[in-house]
Formats: C-alpha cells, sequence, structure tokens
C-alpha cells in the first residue's frame, strides 16, 4: 500500500482519482448495506438477544470504525507533520468528523442495544467509556483547528495533537479496560476462529465492508471539498490583490 | 545546568510571584472539596467511601487551573522568542517549565490532597499514599497538561480549549490512581496501579517536551 500516498500526493492526480473514486464506493456502499442489513433482518432471532441482536449490525462496524478512523488521521497527520503536505492535512482535517460521527453512532446504537440488554442506557464498562473517551478525543481535535484562524498553524497544532492522541488511544484503551470491564469479549477476533453462527457473522462483514467503503467515500468528498475550498481561497486572493 | 537552574528559578518566581497563583490553585481546589457534601449529603457513610476518589478528581480539576498562564504568558510578552533562541533546546525549557509547574502548583496541591480525604472521611492511613499518588500524579498532570497549553497557544478561548484538549489525556492516570487508591482502602493489591501511574508520568515527562517543544515552534512561526 506504500505506492498509495505516493501516486495521490499529486493533487491534479488525486481529483482525478476521487473523482471517480468517491461515487463508486459511495455506490459499493450502499450496495453492501442493503445486501448485510437484507441478510440482517432475515437472520433468525438470537435465542437469548431476540431481535435487538440485529443492532449489532449497525453497532458494531461504527464501533470498529471509530478505532480506524483515528488511525487514519493519525497517519494522515503523521504524514502532513512530516513531509508538510497539503493533502495529508486536508485528509486530516476531512477524517475528524467522520470520526466523531461514527464513535457518536457507536454510542448512541450501543446504549440503545443497552437498555433492552442490560436494562440500563449506560454503564461505565471498559469498553463504552474507551469510546467515550475516543469521542472526546475527535471533539479536541475539531476544537483546537476551529480555534486557530491561521490555516497552517491550525493544521501543525492539529497533527501534533493527533499523534499525541495516537500514542495515548492504547494507553487509554487498556488502562480503561483495567479499571473495569463487563462488555462481552470481543466475539470477531476470539481465539480459535469467530465465536458467532454464520447466518450473524456474514451479515456483520458485510456492513462492516459497507461502512468502510462508505467512509472512504465520505473521506474522498471531504477531502475534494477541501481542495476546492482552499483553491477558492487562493483564487479569491489573488483576486482581491489584482 | 546553571541555565536550567535559572530558568525553573524564573518559572517558580513566575508562579509565585503576581497574585499567588498556587494559593489560587488551592483556594479551588478547597472549594471543589467543599462542594461535594454540599451536592452529596454530609453523611460520613456515603461521604467516606467517595473521599479518596474525590480528592484525586479535584486534583485533576485543579491541576487544569493554572495550565493556560503556562505558556501563554511568555507567549504574549515575547519571552518564548528568546527562549526558542537561547541556547538551551526548547525541549529542554519545556521541561523545566513543566517542572516549575510542578514545584509550584503540584507540590502545594500534593500536600492539600491527604488534607482533603481526611476531612471528606477518607481512612487517615490513606494519607501517605495519597500523597504520593498525588506528587507522582502532579508530574503527569503537568508534563501532558503543558501540552495542550503549548498546543493552545494562538487559539481563541485559550483556557477552555486547553481543558477539553488534555481531560481525555488525563483519563489514564485518573484511573491509576483511582485504582491504586480504592485498592488500598479495599486491602487489595494496590502497588501495580501505582506502578502504572508512574510508568505514566515518566513517559509523560520524556515524550511531553518534544510535543511542547513542536508546538511552540508552530505557534512562533
Amino acid at each position: 500500500m506504500t505506492w498509495a500516498p505516493a501516486f495521490l500526493s499529486n493533487p491534479e492526480r488525486f481529483m482525478a482519482f476521487s473523482r471517480w473514486a468517491a461515487p463508486m464506493f459511495g455506490v459499493i456502499a450502499a450496495a453492501l448495506a442493503a445486501w448485510g442489513l437484507y441478510l440482517g433482518f432475515t437472520a433468525p432471532e438470537d435465542y437469548q438477544q431476540g431481535q435487538t441482536v440485529r443492532i449489532m449490525f449497525i453497532h458494531v462496524p461504527a464501533a470498529q470504525m471509530s478505532m480506524f478512523v483515528y488511525l487514519c488521521l493519525g497517519v494522515a497527520s503523521f504524514l502532513s507533520l512530516i513531509f508538510r503536505h497539503v493533502l495529508a492535512d486536508a485528509a486530516a482535517q476531512a477524517a475528524a468528523p467522520l470520526g466523531a460521527a461514527f464513535t457518536f453512532l457507536a454510542l448512541v446504537t450501543g446504549s440503545l442495544w443497552g437498555r433492552p440488554m442490560w436494562g440500563t442506557w449506560w454503564v461505565w464498562d471498559g469498553r463504552l467509556t474507551s469510546v467515550l473517551v475516543m469521542f472526546l478525543l475527535y471533539i479536541a481535535y475539531i476544537a483546537l483547528r476551529a480555534s486557530m484562524d491561521d490555516e497552517q498553524k491550525a493544521a501543525r497544532a492539529g497533527a501534533i495533537l493527533a499523534l499525541v492522541g495516537s500514542i495515548n488511544l492504547p494507553i487509554i484503551h487498556y488502562s480503561v479496560e483495567w479499571w473495569n470491564s463487563l462488555h462481552q469479549g470481543s466475539s470477531l477476533f476470539a481465539k480459535g476462529g469467530p465465536a458467532m453462527a454464520t447466518v450473524f457473522l456474514v451479515p456483520l462483514l458485510l456492513m462492516s465492508l459497507a461502512y468502510m467503503s462508505a467512509f472512504g467515500s465520505l473521506w474522498l468528498v471531504g477531502i475534494r471539498g477541501e481542495v476546492w475550498r482552499r483553491r477558492a481561497e487562493a483564487a479569491a486572493l489573488r483576486a482581491a490583490q489584482a | 545546568m546553571s541555565r536550567l537552574g535559572a530558568l525553573l528559578g524564573r518559572e517558580i518566581a513566575l508562579a509565585w510571584g503576581k497574585g499567588g497563583g498556587p494559593l489560587v490553585t488551592l483556594g479551588f481546589y478547597a472549594g471543589v472539596a467543599t462542594f461535594l457534601p454540599l451536592a452529596i449529603g454530609p453523611e460520613p457513610t456515603r461521604l467516606a467511601a467517595i473521599a479518596p476518589g474525590a480528592a484525586w478528581v479535584a486534583l485533576a480539576l485543579a491541576s487544569l487551573l493554572s495550565l493556560d498562564r503556562l505558556f501563554e504568558r511568555d507567549y504574549e510578552d515575547g519571552a518564548l522568542d528568546l527562549l526558542i533562541l537561547s541556547p538551551i533546546p526548547l525541549e529542554l525549557t519545556c521541561l523545566a517549565k513543566c517542572a516549575g509547574q510542578w514545584l509550584a502548583t503540584g507540590a502545594p496541591l500534593a500536600l492539600a490532597a491527604p488534607v482533603a480525604a481526611i476531612a471528606l472521611g477518607a481512612n487517615p492511613e490513606l494519607a501517605p499514599l495519597i500523597f504520593a499518588c498525588a506528587l507522582l500524579g502532579g508530574v503527569a498532570f503537568a508534563f501532558i497538561g503543558g501540552i495542550g497549553a503549548a498546543l493552545s497557544l494562538g487559539a481563541r478561548r485559550g483556557g477552555l480549549l486547553t481543558a477539553v484538549i488534555v481531560l481525555p489525556l488525563f483519563v489514564p492516570p485518573v484511573i491509576f490512581g483511582g485504582g491504586a487508591l480504592d485498592a488500598f482502602s479495599t486491602g487489595l493489591p494496590w502497588k501495580g496501579g501505582f506502578a502504572f501511574l508512574g510508568a505514566y508520568a515518566a513517559a509523560a515527562l520524556a515524550l511531553g517536551p518534544v510535543a511542547m517543544a513542536a508546538a511552540c515552534r508552530n505557534a512562533l512561526s
């Protein structure tokens, strides 16, 4: 995958690529989501969780994305900090609100699932709390960037914060797990293969892929929007100086 | 070394100089500790159960207070430009600033923490551990807090922004210290949490100045 940043680092090539890739990923995401949701809703009820098991198909991929997007944010920030590349910064800036949205979705669906399963909207359990802290990290990043007028300074400050956050993320995660955990262990990455029936596993994997492509599509759209905005600002500046 | 010593002395003098900053922080700490029984109710059993944790959380909040002046002061009056030009690497300057912050604010807070916890009804046997946790946790709070303070240089709403940036990063030390205190008061092994707290403080001490220096250079670029 090392060729991808090199190939896409040329803004012209990136714009040409993303012009087609963004809607393509969107179509793939819609198709996968339709298929996954269909399988998810026709799957039999879980013997313990009943109908509520279907929340899993929306909840678990969102929780996975909350981590994955922060990873993307960290990598983009690293590239932007080291190589001072504009596109990497645009990528970091576009990833943050998407990550916050996925994290928020994971929190809300988790809460809705917790109500019938645990009898409460929220418990101070390890995994719930670490996702909540993750949400706060996204908010901190967005708030920092939003409160700086100078774009270049905002970009670098944001990149430093994202890297500090990336170093802290595993520490926060394990500290919170160490603190308290009632949450069911991961069924997907359990020892000896996934501990889940195939009827649930297939729609879950489809939904994970759908979320992934949806993120890819929205991310590209976000970066494109950022590139256009910067071009428009540069053009306005030139027009004002002329 | 004498340069670093001078820098450290300057930081402490500045912290104590005008308006007695650490005293304000201690006052805030006392205020938060007073609010808890007012809000929760004065029953000793209920208060005693939360006393160590409450004293610990109030400490984390109080150590946020003086952060916004840590770099902002030098940024506004131009001293930060001079500090960058000095022969001392900026990383070491940041280290000295945070060490000064720790000595000027963290240490008095660490002295106050056992008093607050006992006043809330904690077992007096906890006092040495609360003091040690507060002293060690103060290192983590100062160095992680310094990152937030340096990053929010030149931003609008600096003080509030520092708190928003820093609070999620305070999660591990709050958990480790709170875990050690809780384990000690229930008779469980507490050394693990305390060791984790020390490890986090050491990591913050080592890596924090690098991030702070990068943030300061960015703010002055």
